[in-house]
């Protein structure tokens, strides 16, 4: 599996996160795929070969072995790890079509104008999170969140919990009667089991917490707007009324000057 | 493992550390990464397949291993490197935000130049103020993860020596039945290596707590008031 690869997609939706979002890339790549890579894989490497069933009724250990093992915990874990960055991708897809519509803009509007400076600064400058691409963000981590919980739930449900057995007893056809079967490795089985549910406990506490952070942002951004709106429609109010009391003292001027005048006259 | 990915993040950190951090860094990664990957993995390779039950009960020889080795030192070693190596990021994401702090202020400023920009990216941090406090955190967590995991090992391993021969009578073994640990040798004395080569990090990274403390106590002397203490402290400071 080429986690490189995975880095450098990830890596690009990096300079468009939040803080928070930045600090779940790493702990998404320290914690949870370098454990994955170096430990997990070589601890459940002889996971079937190891399995001993104390029998030797052929194809017995293999049923048992997939009775108990519907889909080994690596392959989840890859799994989870796949479906929880690809989220991101939504992002960077959203930016790549706003910087690419941003450049149509200036070549239409510049022509020939346009120089490679400006390409340039459009390609490296940082969206702010906001309109259209807030949607997608928030959206995107909301799918990690679904995810992530999903697969965690998966994980205990397949399983029946987090602990790794060291015998499990199996009836399967064609095993005679019971038979003892034997888990290789279960102590630590069970050490990088919690360990990924943790980094994973981890990352969903993170990506709650970003969003709240950017919810809390938006509704300050509106409020803020509002309050804005508000104090430019009172300046209005009060010019009118300002219009207006001016108004009547000038019809009361008018008046006083009339009558004064009159007075003249008479 | 793709440890030389995982060298390329450390080293970034390299350029902001004290004279004592690369050396405890060379350390890290001379003496523990390229050990740990060239020897000890072959020596442990085999640990599983090679370790054998007098018995020919099946599921015995499984059960035996899992009592006597919970996890593989192999395992224990790769976490202790990965956690001790994480709070280098702290300091690294420090100073990737003083960075972007800076940029603003240049921008502000008006000085957009790409020279401009170059010298920021090239600046070498003093490590002073907040930088010097997340310095600090950075090596006392460093310290923290060291010791606990020794303490693990010691726990875990009571002992740095590995046994040829150990007694197992867990179900469904029947009795007591000898067990046969393979190349025990070998691994006693990779493990010691692994052992002293943990201590000696965690006496470079005390050493660099020490320094940098005493570095900041002598810089405050020297701004505080111009004496004669304050001006000795740091001439032997600086002449180390």
């Amino acid at each position: 599996m080429s986690w490189g690869a995975l880095y450098a997609q990830l890596g690009g939706v990096n300079k468009h996160s939040t803080s928070l979002g930045k600090i779940w890339l790493s702990v998404l790549f320290i914690f949870r795929i370098s454990i994955l890579v170096i430990a997990a894989e070589a601890v459940w490497g002889d996971e079937q070969s190891d399995f001993t069933c104390n029998t030797q009724q052929p194809g017995c250990k293999n049923v048992c072995y997939d009775h108990f093992f519907p889909v080994s915990h690596i392959r989840f874990w890859c799994l989870q790890l796949i479906f929880v960055s690809t989220p991101a991708l939504l992002v960077a897809m959203h930016v790549a079509y706003h910087k690419h519509n941003v450049k149509k803009g200036l070549l239409a509007n510049r022509g020939g104008g346009v120089k490679g400076e400006d390409l340039k600064s459009l390609k490296k400058r940082r969206l702010p999170i906001t309109g259209a691409l807030w949607w997608t963000y928030t959206s995107s981590l909301f799918f990690r969140l679904l995810f992530e919980a999903g697969f965690m739930y998966a994980l205990y449900y397949v399983y029946d919990g987090f602990q790794m057995a060291r015998l499990v007893k199996c009836e399967q056809w064609p095993c005679p009667n019971k038979v003892d079967c034997f888990i290789s490795r279960p102590t630590e089985k069970t050490v990088f089991t919690i360990f990924m549910v943790g980094s994973s406990s981890i990352c969903i506490v993170l990506n709650v917490a970003e969003l709240a952070y950017l919810i809390v942002k938006a509704l300050l951004r509106c409020s803020a707007r509002a309050r804005g709106r508000r104090s430019f429609v009172h300046q209005d109010e009060m010019s009118t009324e300002k219009a207006q009391l001016q108004n009547e003292k000038n019809a009361k001027l008018l008046s006083s000057a009339s009558d004064s005048s009159s007075n003249k006259t008479v | 493992m793709n440890w030389a990915s995982f060298y390329a993040v450390i080293s970034g950190v390299n350029r902001h550390s004290t004279g004592i951090g690369r050396i405890w860094l060379s350390v890290l990664f001379i003496f523990r990464i390229m050990v740990l990957v060239v020897a000890a993995e072959s020596v442990w390779g085999d640990e599983k397949a090679h370790f054998i039950c007098n018995t020919q009960q099946p599921g015995c020889n499984s059960v035996c291993y899992d009592h006597f080795f919970p996890i593989s030192h192999i395992r224990l070693w790769a976490l202790q490197l990965i956690m001790v190596s994480t709070p280098a990021l702290l300091v690294t994401m420090h100073i990737a935000h003083r960075r972007h702090i800076d940029k603003k202020l240049y921008r502000q400023a008006g000085r957009t130049s790409p020279k401009d920009i170059e010298q920021i990216k090239n600046q070498k941090m003093k490590i002073t103020g907040a930088l010097w406090w997340t310095y600090m955190i950075s090596l006392l967590f460093r310290v923290l993860f060291e010791s606990a995991f020794m303490y693990l090992f010691y726990m875990i391993y009571p002992g740095y020596k590995m046994f040829r021969l150990v007694k197992c009578d867990s179900y469904p073994c029947p009795n007591i039945v000898d067990c046969f640990v393979s190349r025990p040798t070998e691994k006693t004395v990779f493990t010691i290596f692994m052992l002293a080569v943990s201590g000696i990090c965690i006496l470079l990274n005390i050493a660099e707590i020490v320094f940098l403390v005493a570095r900041a106590t002598s810089r405050h002397l020297n701004n505080s008031k111009d004496s004669p203490v304050g001006a000795w402290i740091s001439q032997k400071l600086f002449s180390l």
